[in-house]
């Protein structure tokens, strides 16, 4: 494990632009009558990537998979895998398989013969399937069920069954329809991991859907942010959380605080924003060029936030407030600092003392400070 | 719970159930009572008898009548089941294509359409089809199976749809990701897994056939009478203990299909039961 701990880091074909991608979507769009489920998307995912579409329900992010998988016909645009156009290849010919939402086994076969189904397809002898579904099987640990029916399997049994029973087939890429939404809460976080696991042990292409963007971000090499069947970002799940390219993607991924202003000068790097609900001006380093009187949007994530009594530096950034709420989660407390204006804003806070006593409590009169490198210009 | 009021009410409710069920089977009952009658006069009870089983067996007609209503009965079912699978298949599958309304509509049409008013349909059809083209000729087996099928199929249509439609289509889809082509998806995925709907509708077609008299009466012809067509004939000249016997036999056959079918039926509410629940996505 540590070894793979060591390789992850440097695992980044997307920054390289020698790199030929394994998949690639080049402009393509699919409607359904009037409806626009995906639009003008393009999009590259390199072999060996575990990719993420992340999205809410309904944004196409399952249309995309299912146009990867053959089960729907781009509208326009042109799907390459490994360099072949697919795009008029049926599903039984593509050098893809998919684990369905509901998991799909088939109930009348046993789990091996489940797990069979693909390689007899391509007529690979039978001494052979057996050996491959005897390795599959042990590989998701499911070697003792290899007998059982799927109606006699538990969930997470079942999704393992599943996964096999795609890897079986040693595809170029495995497609991953919901793979844990159907899992209880904590099992679904232990098999987050296990899955990421069994990646990088075989190697193959992982692209998956989700709707939950915590699974999303533990499981991923790279998110794709979908949004209305537009891609809004693209990037490492660290590039998605701290630098949001859109407001759509602040919100979305994790807790934001907005501020709408306009920016007042640029100098030294550092980018000075007027908001008018704020008494004082923001800065923001490392912001890019923004032009003077542009309308732009600052974001502060809740952690990157200190509150505290005392008024805060000239160097950092200061808003005054008042405390409205306290949500206590154990680990961390979630305050919610009502500001002059009227708006609210959120701010987490470990509760680094033992004894549970709060220093500050509601009515509090108390002041929030970040350092304008905590902060993020949001033009979109 | 044994209060008297408790006891009451149970006692009130297994009576009106018996009284139901008397209402429905009593006639049916008394029918096979006295098929072991051994008077010839059917109201009066002579004694125990096989008599009227020896005698239906040695009567070349009833026999002959009953040997060509089983065959018009099994390929009946079969074509029936082919037939109406297929627009099952069609119904639950295809979900948009020009014409579904009228196709949903024909094939329910004939679930409603008074069976008096089909047989004379088919019966002029039959006619003029023998002036224009020579075939069929005459009333024949044929012509029975042609009009049966023309109304089972319907019911068998509605079991397999029903069992289709509960079939998560992501299943076929999974066959086809994992290499199968679509005629080998329907045949090893598909129809296993429906396969209790078509032996349910086999079975409802068999019976639905077996005991027609009104569509049979009309395309059925001098060298080809089913068997309900010569009980009917036979009670014209007056019940006789024989016909008991033969109902009785009737009753039996049609008892049996219809156990099978039910228990076909059954099981497969078992396996619903056991079919993997997916829960709903639940937001984080």
């Amino acid at each position: 494990m540590a070894q793979t701990v060591a390789q992850r880091p440097t695992f980044s074909p997307w920054t390289d632009p020698d790199a030929v991608p394994l998949i690639r979507f080049e402009a393509v769009s699919k409607r359904f009558g009037d409806f626009v489920a995906v639009d003008q998307v393009d999009l590259s995912i390199h072999a060996g990537e575990f990719f993420s579409l992340l999205g809410a329900s309904g944004c196409g992010k399952t249309t995309l998979l299912r146009m990867l998988a053959g089960f729907e016909t781009p509208t326009s645009g042109r799907i390459f895998i490994d360099g072949t156009d697919v795009s008029a290849i049926p599903p039984y010919e593509r050098p893809v398989n998919m684990m369905f939402q509901s998991y799909a086994l088939f109930p009348h076969m046993t789990v091996e013969q489940n797990v069979a189904f693909g390689l007899k397809q391509d007529g690979v002898p039978k001494p052979r399937i057996r050996e491959k579904v005897r390795d599959v099987l042990d590989l998701v640990q499911m070697s003792r069920f290899g007998g059982r029916k799927p109606h006699q399997l538990s969930g997470g049994q079942r999704q393992r069954v599943a996964l096999a029973r795609c890897l079986a087939k040693e595809p170029k890429v495995l497609l991953l329809d919901e793979p844990l939404a159907a899992l209880d809460r904590q099992l679904r976080e232990r098999t987050q991991l296990e899955l990421v696991g069994i990646q990088e042990r075989v190697g193959i292409t992982f692209v998956m859907v989700t709707h939950d963007q915590g699974e999303a971000m533990t499981m991923s090499s790279r998110i794709a942010v979908m949004n209305s069947g537009c891609l809004e970002q693209v990037g490492t799940p660290v590039e998605i959380y701290e630098y949001p390219g859109t407001r759509f993607v602040a919100d979305f991924i994790g807790a934001a605080n907005m501020f709408e202003g306009v920016v007042a000068s640029d100098n030294h790097d550092l980018l000075v924003v007027t908001c008018p609900e704020l008494e004082r001006d923001l800065s923001i380093s490392h912001s890019g060029s923004v032009p003077v009187g542009a309308p732009v949007t600052v974001m502060v994530r809740p952690e990157k936030m200190v509150v505290q009594r005392e008024s805060p530096s000239e160097t950092m950034n200061g808003v005054k407030g008042v405390v409205a709420d306290i949500a206590y989660l154990g680990d961390v407390s979630i305050y919610h600092i009502a500001l002059p204006s009227g708006r609210r804003v959120e701010v987490l806070r470990t509760n680094l003392r033992h004894t549970g006593e709060q220093e500050l409590t509601w009515e509090d009169e108390v002041h929030l400070a970040w350092h304008p490198a905590n902060a993020m210009v949001l033009t979109r | 719970m044994s209060t008297g009021w408790g006891r009451n009410r149970a006692l009130a409710l297994y009576g009106l159930l018996s009284l139901a069920y008397a209402f429905l089977y009593v006639p049916i009952v008394v029918m096979i009572i006295y098929s072991f009658n051994a008077s010839r006069l059917v109201t009066v009870w002579g004694g125990f008898s096989f008599k009227w089983y020896g005698e239906l067996l040695q009567d070349e007609k009833v026999l002959d009548a009953a040997w060509l209503s089983l065959q018009v009965a099994f390929a009946n079912a079969t074509i029936a089941t082919i037939l109406g699978t297929l627009a099952a298949v069609v119904l639950v599958r295809f979900r948009r294509f020009r014409g579904r309304t009228l196709f949903t509509g024909m094939i329910a049409a004939p679930l409603v359409m008074p069976e008096i008013i089909t047989g004379l349909a088919m019966l002029l059809l039959f006619v003029a089809m023998e002036q224009a083209i020579g075939w069929p000729q005459g009333r024949s087996m044929t012509t029975i199976v042609i009009a049966h099928v023309t109304f089972s199929l319907s019911f068998v249509t509605v079991v397999v749809q029903s069992r289709l439609a509960q079939m998560d289509a992501s299943l076929e889809e999974a066959a086809m990701d994992l290499g199968a082509r679509p005629a080998k998806v329907f045949l090893v995925i598909t129809l296993p897994i429906i396969a209790p709907a078509l032996l349910a509708g086999w079975l409802l077609a068999f019976t639905l056939s077996i005991d027609d008299v009104v569509i049979s009466a009309f395309v059925s012809g001098p060298g080809a009478s089913p068997l309900p067509i010569v009980i009917f004939s036979k009670v014209r000249l007056g019940v006789s203990p024989e016909i008991n016997a033969l109902a009785t036999i009737v009753v039996a056959l049609v008892g049996v299909a219809m156990a099978i079918a039910g228990r076909v039926m059954l099981s497969r509410d078992r396996d619903e039961r056991h079919r993997p629940t997916v829960t709903s996505p639940q937001p984080v």
